[in-house]
């Protein structure tokens, strides 16, 4: 389990890592918490000559909410994110779903900019931020720009990050309503089978609006926009909530592995989004 | 490569010791600085024999680099506690029989550390929760969830008596 070698570069903003990823091309990577990227270094299946290491970097780190707008740096832990109270405030469940990732001792390293950049189907935080509809901050040698959470996957582990970016920020609107993130899982410290994140508003007794990312179900995150849509203007009724469990199903594309057949993870993707409906719909 | 010339503070005293960048924090801390406490039970991140405190958090050494570690504050199982002076958590874990090889001990007494420091009154299912990223073979965990209870109770006791 001894990784290939590298050289290590700890810069100390942000302007000073991109130089860096500039300079040093595609051998080059940025090390968040490691706890994606050491395991695929050990196993060698990532193999790199330089790492960059962002963890001096205090301008990626923090929690801040604005004007209704939740501000998190990518530096940010897992376990920051737990702890924050002001998070727990704005956008509750950033705290439910970070409660469900890995361990305690992974959370401790594991930064939010990591999970989201990262590109593996199975991290929680993608799903997250595609129903939160999440804007990612990126810096590159050209400056800055702004890419949606929903159009940032494009295939497992290939994101619209081009190589020389960092990603800096993730900023979205504080929740109101009723929210869940519903996981299945074999055993604690496992990626999903299934995972649901489900925000609803309830106006009277009906649906107002309603967003629902599904997690490791296909080989990007999936923000189930019909499944939303067949939500709003109900009662949510049992006609209702099978019709948005029927169009999320048209929505993901499972794959076998040893979490099970194809029909089995549809089966638990339908559980899972029903519970985080009722669940959801308990807090609106 | 290059070896780089790491600078830690380990159980309160500062080394300084020679390493390759890719070399895992538990290699540096059982190879080098002959502190054998911390154990590589998978090394695949999972079980946590290998549990260290750094800057205060309880992390698993095999999935750090050494090199991610230059500068940090590090506390072993034996910073915590020695034969002739067990720290509570190592009394309450020997009086109820928190521990059967004792493979996964020291990183269950590391981690529980932390844990208590965070939470001094955790319930039983807190503790339960905390102390996830830890797996045991042998006890069935109830034991070593009793061990850490009972240990919070004797460092609560002992710090009203302090005060
Ligand atoms: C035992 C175990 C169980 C786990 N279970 C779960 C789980 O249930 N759910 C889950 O979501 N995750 C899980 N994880 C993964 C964990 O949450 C990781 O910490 C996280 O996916 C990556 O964050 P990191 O900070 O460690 O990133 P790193 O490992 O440092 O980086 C991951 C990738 O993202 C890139 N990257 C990191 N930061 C940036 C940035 N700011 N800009 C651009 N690129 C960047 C890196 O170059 C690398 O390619 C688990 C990990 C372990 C070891
Ligand atoms: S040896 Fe590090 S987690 Fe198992
Ligand atoms: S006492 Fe044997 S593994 Fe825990």
């Amino acid at each position: 389990m001894i990784p290939s070698s590298f050289e290590y570069h700890r810069p100390g903003d942000v302007a000073g890592a991109v130089a860096l990823l500039s300079q040093l091309g595609e051998d080059a990577r940025v090390i968040a918490g490691g706890h994606s990227l050491i395991p695929m270094m050990k196993l060698r299946m990532a193999a790199l000559e330089h790492l960059v290491d962002l963890q001096d970097i205090d301008e990626m780190k923090g929690i801040s909410v604005e004007a209704g707008r939740v501000r998190i740096g990518a530096m940010t832990t897992q376990h920051e994110l737990l702890t924050s109270d002001v998070l727990a405030g704005a956008a509750p469940i950033v705290r439910e779903a970070s409660l469900q990732i890995a361990d305690p001792q992974v959370r401790y390293m594991g930064t939010i900019g990591g999970n989201v950049a990262n590109g593996d189907p199975g991290n929680d935080m993608p799903g997250l931020m595609q129903c939160l509809d999440a804007t990612f901050t990126l810096q590159g040698p050209d400056g800055t720009r702004d890419v949606q959470a929903r159009s940032f996957y494009e295939a497992a582990y290939m994101t619209d990050r081009a190589d020389e970016e960092i990603l800096t920020t993730i900023s979205f609107d504080a929740t109101d309503g009723g929210y869940a993130y519903e996981k299945q899982k074999r055993k604690i410290g496992d990626y999903a089978t299934a995972a649901a994140a489900v925000l609803l508003t309830r106006d009277g007794g009906n649906c107002a609006s309603a967003s629902i990312a599904m997690t490791n179900l296909s080989d990007t995150p999936v923000w189930s926009e019909a499944a939303g849509a067949a939500l709003v203007g109900t009662a949510l009724d049992k006609a209702a909530v099978d019709a948005a469990v029927a169009a999320m199903l048209v929505d993901i594309d499972p794959t076998e592995d040893n979490r099970g057949p194809v029909a089995f993870k549809n089966h638990v993707a339908g559980v899972i989004l029903d519970r985080a409906i009722a669940r959801a719909w308990d807090r609106a | 490569m290059s070896k780089m010339h790491l600078k830690l503070t380990v159980n309160g005293e500062a080394v300084e010791t020679l390493a390759e960048p890719r070399e895992l924090l538990i290699h540096v801390l059982r190879e080098r600085l002959n502190l054998t406490g911390p154990h590589i039970g998978c090394e695949t991140s999972h079980c946590g024999a290998c549990t260290v405190d750094l800057d205060g958090k309880s992390v698993k050494s095999c999935t750090v680099f050494a090199a991610q570690a230059q500068g940090a504050e590090i506390t072993t199982i034996e910073g915590l506690g020695n034969p002739d002076g067990l720290h509570v958590l190592q009394e309450m874990f020997k009086e109820h029989h928190g521990l059967q090889c004792g493979f996964c001990t020291p990183g269950m007494i590391t981690r529980a550390w932390r844990l208590l420091q965070e939470n001094p009154n955790p319930t039983e299912e807190e503790v339960r929760f905390g102390m996830a990223g830890n797996l045991c073979r042998c006890t069935g965990y109830q034991n070593i969830v009793k061990s850490i209870l009972a240990a919070a109770t004797e460092m609560n006791a002992a710090k009203e008596a302090a005060e």
